[in-house]
């Protein structure tokens, strides 16, 4: 028998926590970007898929944390510390941030996957919070997913098939 | 979302029929291409949650081939044409006569034509929906890819992921005979486009 694992999903723009034998998981991250933190002692994790770089562009009503990378990074850090992490002990790992389509020139909404990318780092090294490992940038959709047991980031691709880091 | 608070029913017939007219320009040029009449499904505007805009493809991690324009001018927006794996392959033999064998990679050529009939198709839709509109609407060069729906359409999403966590879409089915080419059109308009699209046939935007 094999042993059942729960996946918690986290969707566009979403972001969740989970903890010992679960494993979290984000499908086709293509601009977007999957940031990652983990608790080795606790055995938590949590995933965030970030849309867009910064909340000050933000035109809606009631903002959704989880899809700006300067909200979402502070609040999945919020998340996991309530479940009892330990703060000095929470790595980070991140995916995703390819810019799907090249068009010569390109303007700034073209370059929005290595923006996030360069966003999640900046809220990162805010919070003071180590970046162990990533795959960003290319051109090419990414699914990942973690296991909150080892922290390890699983990585699919259609094009590039699968890795861990 | 705020900006689609106030949508009646009959705005939301307006944008089915510019999807409409936009179709069925496109579908009549795939005919042509493919010498064989193309049914096309009444299209659908749907205000849907980005999570079930990926599920209408099949969910985000199903393969698909996409053509992607983004339309500039006076209404912008994101135009994608997105086929199934064996409706591209399909489409290629049957309008380029190139013959793809099972678990054969596509190269630069199977690339390059794929994009430029996906290039036709959405240059048809474009141009009739230009005239019906009245509004100036160009197409950039079509982006060809071949990867997970969720990461495609995604960056069509972007304008709308400003705004709120839904994204309104035109979208229409072409079938052809046994479903063997079955192409899905999705037309995002940018946010803002909307109050043009609608003063440009004389349908009144605000305090309704």
């Amino acid at each position: 028998m094999i042993e059942e694992q729960s996946i918690i999903k986290v969707g566009m723009a979403d972001l969740n926590v989970g903890s010992q034998d679960s494993l979290i998981r984000t499908t086709g991250l293509g601009s977007c970007v999957g940031l990652t933190l983990f608790d080795p002692g606790k055995k938590l994790a949590g995933m965030a898929h970030v849309m867009l770089p910064s909340s000050e562009i933000a035109r809606e009503g009631q903002l959704n944390i989880a899809k700006f990378a300067d909200t979402a990074v502070p609040e999945l850090l919020t998340r996991l510390l309530a479940l009892g992490a330990v703060r000095s002990r929470i790595v980070a790992k991140m995916a995703g941030g390819s810019q799907m389509f090249a068009f010569a020139g390109g303007n700034d909404t073209m370059r929005i996957g290595p923006r996030n990318v360069e966003s999640c780092k900046l809220a990162l090294e805010m919070l003071r919070i180590p970046l162990i490992a990533e795959d960003t940038g290319g051109n090419f959709g990414r699914t990942i997913e973690i296991a909150c047991s080892t922290g390890v980031l699983h990585i699919r691709s259609v094009q590039k098939g699968t890795k861990e880091i | 979302m705020e900006l689609f608070k106030n949508f009646k029913d009959f705005k939301m017939d307006v944008l089915k029929e510019v999807g409409n007219i936009g179709a069925g320009n496109a579908a009549t040029a795939l005919s042509q291409l493919l010498n064989k009449p193309i049914d096309m499904a009444v299209p659908k505007v749907q205000l849907l949650n980005f999570e079930e805009i990926t599920d209408k493809v099949g969910g985000a991690e199903e393969l698909v081939y996409a053509v992607f324009l983004r339309v500039e001018g006076e209404a912008p927006g994101n135009l994608f044409f997105i086929l199934t794996p064996e409706a591209a392959i399909s489409l290629l033999n049957r309008v380029a006569g190139i013959e793809i064998l099972p678990d054969q990679e596509l190269g630069e050529m199977e690339f390059s034509a794929l994009s430029e009939i996906g290039n036709i198709l959405a240059g048809s839709y474009l141009s009739s929906l230009a005239d019906f509109t009245s509004l100036s609407m160009y197409p950039t060069v079509p982006a060809l890819a071949m990867d997970m729906a969720g990461a495609i359409l995604g960056y069509g999403l972007l304008q709308f992921g400003q705004m709120g966590d839904d994204a309104l879409l035109i979208d229409t089915t072409f079938l052809e005979g046994q479903n063997e080419i079955e192409g899905q059109f999705f037309l995002i308009p940018d946010p803002e486009s909307f109050p043009k699209i609608f003063k440009s046939l004389g349908v009144p935007f605000d305090n309704d």
